[in-house]
């Protein structure tokens, strides 16, 4: 058995651990209130950006609409962003998210098409480098938080690849915030943009629709932008998400620790317990023997 | 007055505004224009300058810094890169 003073030590040095999951588990916590409404906030647009564009969209369709919404007719290139945090200690988020992008990569691979890989998140990089190797084309880091320019560093080098005919298909992986305990890892398709499920067709009740300029140079400045949004969008879901699972993990290992400590002092306390009767046993037969 | 407008301002990180108003005045890329009740659908990309927001003989007005304007029968929708409201 250990004795008094290591138990002793050891107690200490959980008691220490503790105190940092804690202030992280705090810090988090206050953090994800921000990140979840500044989620929250994105909503709006990127949700009035998609009617907009599914309603361009409708009148566009066929021969001449842009490549950035219709494709480039073939999907045997396809980049794939994957979005993480920079840091660790919050559970499996960057891991779920990696291990959605490994799977995803690797059946498109078996299915013999050519993948290239962006990635913004530190984790991302670090957790992916060794299995896509030669394919990571770019890898950003995630910043302290989202912003817009983030947003369009990373909708930049997309856009740049996709116009230089390098792929023809571009989807982002990151976490989607359904809830405090809940993140789940999703696969979202950028380019060919997808207009589906944006509501019912507007009625314009018999007016036709403007545009100054025309049709094709709006969507041509919007589609772009439609990226940049989506990405922000993922980007601070990502954000809200982390510190959600950081928090959980931190309350988990504060839990933890709180255990270990009570499972030690307990140790302690029978250990010095046996300590105080060996003495009085040695005591009394040393007064006995007089 | 007549009918009223919807309205709405968006940003990406926020809603700046929503609700109905009576007219808003809005810097498109090639030229102002205002926006009533009942306009033709319409679409336009923005330039840098002002909405003039107006409601009830009151106005707000917001800086935007380009983005689109979109009117439909249900309103006028103002999705703006970077958008403040300006103090007046």
């Amino acid at each position: 058995m250990a004795s008094l003073k290591e138990i002793r030590s050891r107690i200490a040095s959980v008691q220490a651990t503790q105190k940092i999951t804690k202030a992280l588990q705090m810090v988090a916590a206050s953090k994800l209130r921000r990140a979840r409404d500044a989620a929250e906030n994105a909503r709006p647009y990127a949700e009035r950006m998609a009617a907009v564009i599914a309603n361009l969209a409708a009148g566009v369709s066929g021969a001449g609409a842009p490549p950035l919404l219709a494709g480039t007719g073939s999907s045997r290139r396809e980049l794939v962003v994957v979005a993480t945090a920079d840091r660790g200690l919050a559970g499996g988020f960057n891991s779920s998210i990696v291990r959605m992008a490994r799977d995803h990569i690797a059946a498109r691979t078996s299915e013999g098409r050519e993948v290239k890989v962006i990635t913004v998140g530190r984790k991302a990089r670090d957790q992916l480098r060794r299995i896509v190797g030669e394919r990571m084309v770019a890898s950003l880091e995630a910043g302290a938080s989202p912003t817009f320019e983030k947003a369009q560093e990373v909708a930049n080098l997309v856009i740049k690849r996709f116009e230089a005919g390098e792929v023809d298909v571009v989807t982002l992986v990151y976490n989607r915030f359904a809830s405090t305990v809940s993140q789940v890892p999703t696969l979202k398709q950028l380019v060919p943009a997808q207009v589906e499920g944006a509501g019912p067709s507007l009625d314009l009740k018999g007016a036709a629709y403007e545009y100054e300029p025309e049709e094709s140079a709006i969507l041509e400045t919007l589609l772009p932008r439609n990226i940049t949004t989506q990405i922000l969008a993922a980007l601070m879901e990502n954000q809200a998400g982390f510190f959600a699972a950081q928090m959980a993990a931190m309350d988990n290992a504060t839990r933890n620790a709180g255990e270990l400590i009570a499972k030690l002092t307990l140790i302690k306390n029978r250990t010095r317990q046996a300590q105080i009767t060996k003495e009085l046993i040695e005591i009394i037969s040393g007064a006995e023997a007089l | 007055m007549a009918e009223k407008l919807h309205f709405a301002l968006v940003s990406p990180e926020k809603e700046l505004f929503a609700g109905e108003v009576d007219r808003v005045d809005a810097p498109g890329a090639e030229g102002d224009f205002g926006v009533l009740a009942g306009h033709a659908p319409f679409m336009t990309t923005l330039k840098e300058g002002r909405v003039h927001v107006h409601n009830n003989g009151g106005q707000r007005v917001f800086e935007v810094h380009g983005g689109f304007a979109d009117v439909t029968p249900q309103g006028l929708t103002i999705l703006a890169e970077k958008a403040d409201e300006v103090v007046l």
